[in-house]
């Protein structure tokens, strides 16, 4: 605990959470909306489209200054952003064609210029390379203000209109029948993914920033139904992973942030899908053996209640091994379970020796609601 | 004079180039034709998890084995994302978006802690060296050909060959996989080769290009073809040819430039890709705009014999097709009308008679058209 808390003390780990804190935020709350709006490889592709960004923000500032970097990046994504579009409704090609163009291509040129800054023999270039893969040590406090300005806008925003991107998320075409005006506030979106990009350059690269756009949103899929308690939980998640793989890289053996930062949200997406409440995979898998288990000691009641039907005897004791032959073996755990809730009796019958069973009264109930239930007209 | 071919370094890397064009192409086509693009994206990304872990088991840098076994990891890229939508917590595309990042960040963080300083770093996985192809070279009957032609030559000769043997069953499976599942071909077991032989492709073109370059390749050269025919074989064709001059002009305007030469052969696809979405022949945006002028031109030489025809029926023969009045009743304005009149003259719809207008047979023939559509078949 005392090398935690001395780590807490260390300048460089204070920045490094910080910058994962707010990474966090923006990337969860904005990347709900693209998840939801089917829009998680949009956020692929911005990333992607920040590389020439980055190189065009460096080449007009000279140095490594973040907030110029940063600007480039915003443009280069955007205009990324709007390739696609264009792409998408003035040419035969199907969306994920042009964000394949749009990613693939923007990052070509990222690589031109890229290399292009390492032939100018500028001695302070050496960083670019950190912002593939993202390099949260070299985080600086000034950078900080930035990313934390960003943040708080693209936040404010939310706030601002969150009844109008919530319509637009759920259903556009109703926003856009009550004059809501659908076009600006889906570009308003994608420029805030873009922003949510711009601010995870340092801290995981350009290379997998998509991952921290979809995966805090989708762990937070899976906990609930309602969109404001989604954007909080994806916030939390990005901060947790954020936090998590910043740590790790700090004070790591120089291994890059992205890709720990990544591991974590994937973690954390990867246990919720499992293990949610209601809507996780394990919670269905327990909820069908239930079912089905339920169904078999139905089938057992009702053949029970058929049986002394057809003898025209309500207590007719069934034998153990008749019953069997309709169900399979599968009928003892299922008679034990009847005999538990009181529907059905265990009795003794001679000739044959072994157990026979008969229906309870509220078993012959029970065995009637069941068959009432099965009825195509039941109410 | 082989020795000096292969010795010719310019010659070998755009050669290379173009084999990795090629080979991208016969696969891409089929990939982005089925609206599938998005998944190469994600295999691109993933088999550097496949090259590391090869590489760190066997130490081999190329070769059948590394082309193979990492290839598989593309395959199980989209197995588990397949695997994760069906699931269906999780929407497709962002399935895509949680699988590879997983793989890719650890194929990023073990290249970190093991592989540092050797063949592949973090670099060369996104950017590739094509440039350095003639550095390994293998010896084949005597002559040293560069490793990465030979793999590339290999693979394309494969992917070839697929295209050809299977085309049939490639183009049913592509534009109707549920026709084709009723005939009885597998376009599952097709589809999951296909992304097979994208995955080698994409092994083999690894050290040329890197992983994401490789995207470029892929995508853009069929989605350029695509914007030029409506021809599956002509769609491939043409695709080769986009890959084979962005080779050879990517490589001129690199060295040209000094920069990447990989980088700048994918930017290169993205220009002809530009080329074909602005001057398509059927497609382009020029060519579609040109239709629509030329369609809006004929449209108002159609209301102009309209318009006499009507005269004539009304029998206002006697102040009809008077150039005075047309531009009164058509609302037209003098310069549209002179237009009008002038492109209408050329088409042969009205003759001129001093300052009236009367409509030919031709004119009358399209002005009933138009008003009663019905007599056309009568005719």
């Amino acid at each position: 605990v005392s090398g935690f808390l001395s780590l807490l003390g260390d300048h460089t780990i204070q920045n490094v959470v910080a910058g994962a804190t707010l990474l966090g935020l923006i990337s969860g709350v904005l990347g709900s909306f693209a998840v939801l709006r089917q829009q998680s490889l949009l956020g692929d592709t911005l990333s992607h489209a920040a590389l020439p960004g980055v190189c065009i923000g460096f080449l007009l500032a000279g140095s490594r200054e973040l907030a110029s970097i940063m600007a480039g990046a915003l443009v280069t994504a955007v205009l990324a952003a709007l390739v696609m579009l264009v792409l998408t409704r003035f040419s035969r090609l199907k969306t994920d064609a042009s964000l394949g163009i749009s990613l693939s291509v923007f990052f070509a040129v990222g690589v031109v210029l890229l290399t292009y800054v390492q032939g100018t023999d500028n001695a302070s270039q050496g960083g670019l390379d950190s912002f593939l893969f993202g390099q949260a040590a070299a985080i600086l406090r000034s950078d900080l203000w930035i990313m934390g300005g960003i943040t708080a806008c693209a936040l404010l925003v939310v706030a601002t209109f969150w009844k109008e991107f919530k319509l637009v998320t759920f259903d556009p075409t109703f926003a856009a029948t009550v004059g809501f005006p659908v076009a600006v506030l889906e570009l308003v979106l994608t420029v805030m993914i873009a922003l949510a990009v711009v601010v995870g350059l340092q801290m995981v690269g350009v290379v997998l920033m998509a991952a921290m756009v979809i995966a805090p949103a989708v762990a937070a899929r899976q906990w609930t139904t309602r969109l404001e308690h989604m954007v909080v939980l994806a916030a939390v998640f990005g901060v947790v992973s954020g936090v998590i793989g910043a740590v790790f890289s700090a004070t790591g053996r120089g291994l890059s942030t992205g890709p720990l930062i990544v591991l974590a949200a994937s973690a954390i997406a990867l246990v919720s899908i499992l293990l949610a409440p209601e809507r996780g995979v394990l919670w269905e898998a327990v909820k069908r053996w239930r079912d089905q288990r339920e169904l078999g000691t139905n089938q057992v009641l009702t053949t029970l209640h058929g049986l002394a039907a057809h003898h025209k005897d309500p207590l007719y004791p069934a034998e153990q091994g008749m019953i069997d032959t309709y169900h399979g073996l599968a009928t003892r755990r299922a008679l034990a379970r009847l005999q538990q809730r009181g529907l059905v009796r265990r009795v003794g019958h001679m000739p044959v020796e072994g157990p026979h069973w008969e229906l309870t009264a509220e078993g012959r109930d029970r065995a009637r609601q069941v068959l009432d239930d099965l009825r195509p007209d039941a109410a | 004079m082989l020795d000096s071919l292969f010795a010719n370094t310019p010659l070998m890397v755009m050669a290379t180039g173009a084999l990795v064009g090629t080979a991208a192409t016969l696969v891409g086509v089929f990939l982005v034709l089925r609206k599938n693009s998005m998944l190469t994206d994600a295999i691109s990304h993933s088999i550097v998890f496949g090259i590391v872990v090869v590489w760190l088991l066997t130490h081999q840098q190329s070769g059948p084995l590394q082309i193979v076994g990492a290839a598989l990891t593309g395959v199980l890229t989209v197995f588990l994302t397949e695997l994760l939508a069906s699931t269906r917590k999780v929407k497709n595309d962002a399935a895509i978006g949680l699988v590879f990042p997983v793989l890719f960040s650890v194929g990023v963080l073990l290249i970190n802690l093991y592989a540092r300083d050797v063949h592949i770093d973090q670099h060369t996985v996104l950017l590739g060296e094509i440039g350095f192809v003639w550095l390994n070279t293998l010896a084949i009957a005597g002559y040293d050909v560069p490793q990465a032609l030979v793999w590339m030559g290999v693979v394309t000769l494969v992917n070839g060959a697929f295209v050809l043997l299977f085309f049939k069953e490639l183009k049913l499976a592509t534009f109707d996989p549920a026709l084709a599942k009723a005939l009885g071909f597998a376009p599952t077991a097709l589809f999951y080769a296909l992304l097979l032989l994208t995955s080698t492709t994409a092994v083999a073109a690894f050290d040329a290009v890197g992983a994401v370059l490789f995207i470029a390749f892929v995508i853009v050269p069929p989605a350029a073809a695509y914007l030029l025919t409506d021809r599956l074989s002509t769609m491939l064709v043409l695709g080769i040819l986009i890959s084979g001059a962005s080779s050879v002009l990517g490589y001129q305007a690199a060295v040209l430039m000094d920069v990447s030469i990989g980088g700048m052969m994918a930017v290169m696809t993205g220009v002809f890709l530009t080329a074909a979405f602005l001057f398509g022949p059927r497609y382009g945006i020029v060519a579609q705009y040109w239709r629509h002028l030329n369609q809006r031109y004929v449209d108002e030489s159609r209301a102009l014999a309209v318009h006499l025809l009507n005269d004539e029926q009304k029998g206002r023969a006697g102040e009809g097709g008077a150039l005075s009045t047309l531009s009164e009743h058509l609302q037209w304005g003098d310069r549209k009308l002179q237009r009008v009149v002038q492109r209408s003259l050329r088409l042969g719809y009205v003759l001129r008679d001093g300052l009236r207008l009367h409509l030919t047979t031709k004119g009358r023939r399209v002005a009933v058209e138009l008003l009663e559509p019905w007599r056309r078949t009568e005719a």
